[in-house]
């Protein structure tokens, strides 16, 4: 009679175990999808670009042609250039006012405004790429070549850098919009950062008679790796960026642009502008491979970034803890 | 000493005044984007602008059959994204400390600052290089948008379920996967949702993963096999045609998109309001 | 006669008149009406949430820094109303040093930078000038024995009463005429806090010294005057001696001797 009992409260138990068991690996096997997708990634890319890396290796990242039409060489460094350096010249101009809003939303405005000025800036975020190129191609690139860059020429067109004709759009525009389409993030991260500096850090400056601008300084420098990984995750960002850029950069493949008013090309705008009317298998991979290196690139970014704001946040909270 | 302190005050105003400025300076191009496509959009809606599908030059049309194929492609994204999203949610809320949750944590972060042409070329390879440009490769690419957005908000959200209603269900002996999707799911209803709208959000506005996986299709949808016309990617390709009608629906449609997805903001601060209050 | 007057006047460092403070709509101080002798010792004991650390934050106008916090009344400093339309808050604070309850160093300075900020900050940029003041602050403290090898290494790295002890050589190093202490040994270990109790009799001998505790031993040891705060009400106010051993009023009374949970 008693070992009846006991048998079926273990049998009780086996299947309540079961069950849960079940739903652990189920969505364990869930979770892991992503983990998985991005294995994958890695692997369909390399298969897609695969002709092209057969044909020429590690000398497509030191390549300066693009020739579809003739001899099918494909070289892809200028567009890391145009890249690389439309994401600096977005940072240039976007670093400087994200942590200015960041600054601002932790240490001078009210929770009340707060919620008001986040909502604003998450509205810029919510904006999509295309509408970007949109304003930019109809609004911004007319504003900037009449009122704008003519001044700036005028100024300063003794330097290579700002010489040459002035079309509207071009390397400076793109740069430009990436800006404006990156302060969300930028700021927003380093906003949160900021908030996490103990509040025994800001009395601490104040009680020695600091104004709100050093109180503001010892908050920056107690975050300042975070504001790193803020900065480098909006770089991320303004790397990948597709839509506006193609929209506003001129699109032209050339090794170096004459000035920063002149067209060029980035790796993200060349596969939207080219991959649909590519014709031979050879092209398809170039693009493909356009898109592994790009792929490469903002993972080395991301990871780094998010490492980086991950230890930071850790960290921060960690001592105010502690 | 007198005259160092007036020297930090006057440092300190300057430094509010441009701190200040910098708010201004972002503010600024928000708001001409929003007061642009509110004029020239507004120009381009009529009765035609729903009801027709993409015009040939010069003639009358609309984004009836834009509205169609997007809504078509962001509902089966939704379908392949969204369970995914929330069981890896719960996944990483319930089992937190599983050894997976860290690194799987880690791997959606990553994930959500991909370049979303990246997704679309990986939606190519994987799919559209198979069976052609087509509404399943696009819905694939913008599912894998959307899974970190849902993943992260879900996982927010059950966390912000109290524990002593797990407890209080588990004490009633009920099993704990049950708990799970019965009573903590409920709980943690109205972040999902958010999760989900934010996701919705995001990818109507992609464009550049359609491109390369859809291409462009001027007319009605006609299968999941073949591709579908596009809101968002319309705005590109109408924006840099030469012809008048084009340009004009260019705008209609980024009106529409934009008061799509500020609606979905909105509608997001209303749920997520009680939240922070 | 009025210089008379004055003389006793001016031997206050504090004198608090009708202060109200609150957190939103919350009064935490009621009335308080208190004066606050020179370079003399005062603790201000109470259980926890009676506004005493309040009533130190109001001093320095750190109180008024944290969101929807509001006070009135007068406090005069030096027979300076702190809260005066033209006063900046910002100079107050310079002649006012504060040690918190966790030590705070910052963690991203140097030793010597922790003890250099608040001259750098006055714009001192004589390095010999600042060199000596870091060393004597640190030798006041008692620290200069212990980090003159490491003046480089981050303030972090110091251990719990170091910190402390760096943090209150922090706050002379601008020359203070006033050091409010917020519960300055509750983070730390008995030796330690014993080194602090020293160090804090020491510094009387030159500043005026607000300290708040609850260890009501620690104002027994080191005080040489009491205040009893209860519920935001100043409920008795005199000699350390006379409220320990004789106090007037039942309430200090049953406090002291443990009458409260």
């Amino acid at each position: 009679m008693k070992s009846t009992a006991s048998f079926s409260k273990i049998a009780y138990l086996k299947a309540k175990i079961k069950g849960d068991e079940i739903f652990r690996l189920v969505s364990a096997f869930f979770a892991l999808t992503t983990l998985l997708i991005v294995v994958l990634m890695v692997y369909e890319l390399t298969r897609g670009s695969w002709l092209s890396l057969q044909k020429f290796g590690l000398g497509f990242i030191t390549g300066t042609t693009w020739d579809p039409v003739f001899t099918l060489n494909f070289g892809a460094l200028p567009l890391i250039l145009g890249t690389l350096t439309t994401s600096a010249i977005a940072l240039a101009i976007s670093v400087p006012i994200s942590i200015g809003i960041g600054l601002l939303l932790s240490e001078y405005i009210s929770k009340r405004l707060e919620f008001f000025v986040s909502f604003i800036v998450e509205l810029l975020a919510a904006i999509p790429s295309v509408v970007y190129g949109l304003w930019g191609i109809f609004v911004l690139i007319p504003f900037l070549r009449n009122n704008v860059y003519p001044y700036i020429q005028a100024v300063l067109g003794s330097l290579p850098l700002f010489s040459g004709p002035i079309y509207g759009g071009g390397v400076l525009t793109a740069g430009i919009v990436l800006a404006i389409m990156i302060i969300p993030i930028i700021s927003s991260v380093s906003r949160e950062v900021f908030s996490a500096v103990p509040l025994s850090q800001r009395e601490a400056i104040i009680s020695l008679g600091a104004t709100k601008w050093e109180t503001c300084k010892i908050v920056m420098s107690y975050a300042k790796s975070g504001v790193i990984g803020a900065i480098t995750l909006g770089l991320g960002r303004a790397i990948g960026e597709t839509m506006a850029v193609t929209m506003l950069i001129g699109n032209k493949f050339k090794v170096l642009p004459s000035s920063l008013f002149d067209a060029w090309y980035t790796m993200a705008a060349i596969i939207a502008n080219e991959f649909t009317e590519a014709t031979s298998d050879i092209y398809v991979s170039a693009l493909i491979n356009v898109g592994l290196t790009l792929f490469l690139i903002s993972l080395m970014v991301n990871v780094i970034a998010r490492l980086i704001v991950w230890r930071t946040l850790r960290l921060v909270k960690g001592v105010s803890r502690g | 000493m007198m005259d160092n302190y007036r020297i930090r005050k006057i440092k300190d105003r300057l430094m509010r005044i441009l701190l200040w400025s910098s708010l201004i300076i972002a503010m600024i191009p928000l708001f001409s984007i929003l007061l642009d496509v509110f004029i020239n959009g507004a120009r381009a809606i009529n009765i035609d602008f729903f009801l027709l599908p993409t015009p040939t030059v010069g003639e009358k049309g609309g984004i009836a059959n834009a509205i169609q194929g997007t809504l078509i492609t962001l509902g089966l994204a939704s379908i392949i994204g969204v369970p995914i999203g929330i069981m890896s949610g719960i996944f990483l809320s319930e089992y937190h400390d599983s050894k997976l949750s860290q690194p799987v944590r880690f791997i959606n972060d990553v994930l959500s600052g991909f370049p979303s042409i990246v997704v679309g070329i990986f939606g190519y390879v994987l799919i559209a290089s198979v069976i052609g440009f087509s509404v399943i490769a696009a819905a694939f690419s913008l599912a894998i948008i959307m899974i970190p957005i849902v993943t992260r908000t879900t996982e927010e959200s059950l966390r912000m379920v109290p524990v002593a209603i797990r407890e209080a269900a588990l004490a009633l002996g009920i099993r704990r996967w049950k708990t799970i999707i019965f009573i903590v799911l409920k709980g943690g209803r109205k972040g999902i949702v958010t999760g989900v709208l934010l996701a919705l959000a995001r990818i109507a506005g992609e464009s550049a993963p359609v491109l390369v996986t859809m291409g462009y299709w001027r007319w009605w949808f006609s299968g999941l096999n073949r591709p579908a016309s596009n809101l968002a990617l319309n705005i590109y390709l109408f924006a840099i045609s030469p012809f008048e009608n084009w340009r004009t629906l260019a705008w209609g449609s980024a009106l529409f998109l934009i008061l799509m997805i500020l609606g979905i903001s909105i509608l997001i601060r209303v749920l997520t309001r009680g939240k922070y209050e | 006669m009025n210089r008379q007057k004055l003389e006793a006047e001016l031997s206050y460092k504090f004198e608090i008149e009708n202060l109200n403070a609150w957190f939103g709509s919350k009064q935490v101080l009621k009335n308080i009406n208190m004066k606050i002798k020179e370079k003399a010792i005062t603790a201000i004991i109470g259980p926890s949430g009676c506004g005493k650390t309040t009533l130190i934050r109001c001093l320095n106008r750190m109180h008024e820094t944290v969101p929807d916090a509001k006070v009135t009344g007068r406090v005069l400093f030096n027979g300076v109303d702190v809260y005066g339309r033209d006063i900046d808050p910002v100079q107050i604070r310079r002649k006012i040093g504060m040690i918190f309850q966790k030590p705070n160093p910052f963690p991203m300075m140097s030793i010597y930078d922790n003890v250099a900020i608040g001259l750098k900050l006055n714009g001192v940029k004589d390095k010999r000038k600042v060199d000596s003041i870091v060393e004597k602050s640190l030798r006041m403290v008692g620290l200069w024995d212990e980090v003159k090898d490491e003046l480089n290494k981050s303030g972090a790295s110091l251990s719990g009463g170091q910190q402390q002890r760096l943090c209150i050589a922090r706050a002379l190093a601008v020359e203070p005429e006033v050091l409010l202490m917020d519960e300055p040994t509750s983070a730390l270990d008995p030796i330690s806090s014993a080194k602090i109790e020293l160090l804090i009799r020491e510094l009387a001998e030159d500043y005026t010294i607000i300290i708040v505790t609850h260890n009501m031993q620690q104002a027994a040891r080191v005080s040489d005057y009491t205040a009893f705060l209860y519920l935001g009400e100043l409920i008795e106010y005199g000699p350390t001696r006379q409220i320990f051993e004789n106090p007037k009023n039942e309430l200090t009374e049953k406090y002291l001797t443990g009458g409260f949970g």
